[in-house]
């Protein structure tokens, strides 16, 4: 048994930390635009989406476009929850990501119950049902505001505590995540997705571990819709269509699917770049889409990605050739650096 | 009664239009194994096609009719050679994806030319309406009843009995075997594009005629539900892609009259509801085939 407190671990955390002081001190004194420090709230709540929707299609192979359903789900429990309730901020504010959590969770394991039987295409058609059925059922609940949508949800005291608690979650998500896909759990999720037959013949439960992944991922989901809510302070149902699970699953497509890493990069790029691009703003959506079009061909011709591989060996030999000599006075101790 | 009769025809409006654009999705899955999500967008054009027709002169009702059919074919013949042929041995989600980008792409050029404003297209076929008994039924309405059919008909008639259309099917059924009978799987594969956005062009005639606007929007809104008729009805068939059609077709219309105000907004939840209930008690829909997965 590893102690948690291990080099890597120490290391990651600092990491972490270094970038949130830099961040709330770039906020603090001003230096970020307010559209820069909005923009890191809602990195936030995309990267735990992206996540969240990393953990169905990456991790365990199956395509949902229905994303936004849990989003919406848990933007409103919570959000309803911050509204009718009159809480210090900070109780408000985890009983409400909490409320949000278990209450998209509770949708998405009735949904993954009912839809066990479907497989690939048809999975796709049928979450992309649930997503809009939600978003339209939400439409006539008088409660929730209707088409006007839920208005008045308690903000942030400010920007910089808004980022500072997304934060917080967003780490704590992905070190559950990161404990999740290397538990013997995440282990027989992945084996799923390569090879569903074999994974049934070893006997392990398919069904239980679709359904298990499915209401973490919209716990996730619901709790990045909270975070939604706090920090847009109104939620309506047109936040919440289609398109929402499609951006997201773009972004669990070119992060690389099955990969933490790859789902934060490629959220904070993807929601950075239409802010960094505002110059060209009546051609960033072209841009993006032709970006789009070209990432795909790239990653499918066979000589592109045979000279991508051979550049990122290249690339490796040299690294390793770097830390070799860095280190090679003193035998490498415990992590071997992948 | 009344209205219920013209709820019906609504309805029956709806679903034509709703037919034609799933038969186009149907098509091109069942072929290619890919969900064209760009499929929608195509009807776009085909509709700003048709109101630059109108802008540009007084041409007549056939010519512009024309112009907007081989429009919508012509892109679905350039979208498959730029950017669907490279990715014919990649994964599922790649094409996926690369669909939603041409979407995408479709949508931003439209915005750029058109700009986000609603257009109007007042002057195209307007025909008036008969009256039988108390029921007054606008004539576009048989237009758009006899075109469809007509199609229908024609389409599996086609695919029945001419050689493409045989080598259509034999490809949908086994891509390697039909290849080793000599059917040249790549050129199927682009003519099924090309009747399938010629298809969408005839919807984008049917759609300009009767509710006579367009906003860059239009066609992916009314893809989706037109896929999800398609998918209904079993992806891959032309009779359940008609069934699919006027169900949803019916359905949206007869929600859209009969609830009452307060629960009007939730009409398209009741048809994705009913989708959802058809895949679970029929995992690939009404007339779909069911597939064994083998090891």
């Amino acid at each position: 048994m590893k102690s948690i407190i291990n080099r890597k671990n120490i290391t990651r955390l600092a990491v972490a930390v270094a970038i949130w002081a830099v961040i709330a001190l770039l906020m603090a004194t001003g230096i970020m635009s307010r559209s820069l420090q909005s923009l890191t709230i809602k990195i936030c709540y995309y990267v735990m989406l992206t996540l969240s929707l990393d953990l169905i299609v990456g991790y365990l192979g199956d395509l949902s476009l229905g994303h936004a359903a849990f989003y919406a789900v848990g933007g409103y429990a919570g959000g309803a929850f911050a509204l009718y309730t009159n809480l210090p901020f900070i109780p408000t504010f985890i009983l409400a990501l909490l409320i949000g959590g278990v209450v998209a969770a509770i949708v998405g394991f009735l949904i993954s119950k009912s839809i066990l039987k479907l497989r690939g295409d048809y999975l796709a058609i049928v979450t992309l049902a649930f997503g809009e059925f939600i978003r339209s059922f939400v439409k006539i609940i008088r409660g929730l505001g209707g088409t006007k949508g839920l208005i008045g949800i308690e903000s942030y005291s400010s920007r910089i505590v808004g980022f500072s608690l997304s934060y917080i979650v967003v780490l704590l998500v992905i070190i559950a995540i990161y404990n999740f896909t290397h538990s013997r759990y995440g282990r027989a999720v992945t084996a799923i997705r390569d090879n569903a037959i074999a994974v049934e013949s070893v006997g392990i439960d398919i069904k239980k571990m679709k359904v298990l992944v499915f209401t973490i991922s919209s716990f996730i989901a619901g709790m990045a819709g909270v975070l939604f809510g706090f920090y847009k302070t109104t939620l309506n149902p047109s936040d919440f269509t289609y398109n929402l699970s499609i951006e997201v699953l773009v972004m669990v497509v070119l992060g690389g699917m099955g990969s933490i890493r790859g789902s934060v990069i490629a959220s904070v790029v993807i929601v950075a770049l239409p802010e960094l691009l505002r110059g060209a703003s009546d051609y960033r959506m072209l841009i993006y889409a032709v970006a789009l079009i070209a990432m795909m061909m790239f990653k499918s011709n066979p000589k592109l990605v045979k000279y991508t591989e051979r550049l990122g060996a290249a690339v490796d030999n040299l690294k390793k050739s770097l830390t070799r000599k860095a280190v090679s006075d003193k035998p490498s101790s415990g992590g071997v650096s992948k | 009664m009344q209205m219920l009769i013209s709820t019906i025809i609504d309805g029956l409006n709806l679903g034509s239009v709703y037919a034609l654009v799933a038969l186009g999705y149907s098509m091109v899955y069942g072929i290619a194994k890919m969900l064209n999500f760009a499929h929608g967008d195509v009807i776009m054009v085909g509709i700003y096609a048709i109101f630059v027709c109108l802008q540009m002169s007084s041409l007549p009702v056939w010519i512009t009719a024309i112009v907007c059919v081989a429009v919508c074919a012509l892109l679905g013949f350039t979208v498959e050679k730029l950017a669907y042929k490279p990715l014919r041995d990649s994964t599922p989600l790649s094409v996926l994806i690369t669909a939603i980008g041409v979407s995408y792409l479709l949508q931003n050029v439209a915005l750029l030319i058109f700009k986000s404003d609603r257009k109007f297209l007042q002057k195209f076929i307007d025909l008036g309406s008969v009256s039988i008994g108390d029921i007054e039924i606008p004539k576009i309405s048989f237009v758009i009843w006899g075109t469809t059919l007509v199609i229908m008909i024609g389409l599996d008639i086609f695919i029945k009995n001419t050689k493409m259309g045989r080598a259509m099917l034999a490809v949908s059924e086994d891509k390697g075997a039909a290849q080793l009978m000599g059917v040249n799987v790549n050129s199927t594969i682009s003519l099924t594009f090309v009747i399938g956005s010629a298809l969408a062009g005839v919807a984008a005639i049917l759609y300009a005629a009767k509710y006579k606007n367009v906003d860059p929007y239009t066609g992916s809104v009314f893809g989706i539900k037109a896929f999800a008729a398609a998918v209904f009805g079993g992806i891959g068939s032309i009779p359940g892609a008609l069934i699919g059609g006027f169900t949803l077709g019916l359905i949206e219309a007869l929600t859209i009259g009969f609830l009452p105000d307060t629960l009007t907004a939730a009409s398209d939840g009741v048809a994705y509801a009913l989708l959802i209930i058809m895949l679970i008690l029929k995992p690939s829909g009404l007339l779909g085939k069911k597939k064994i997965e083998k090891v």
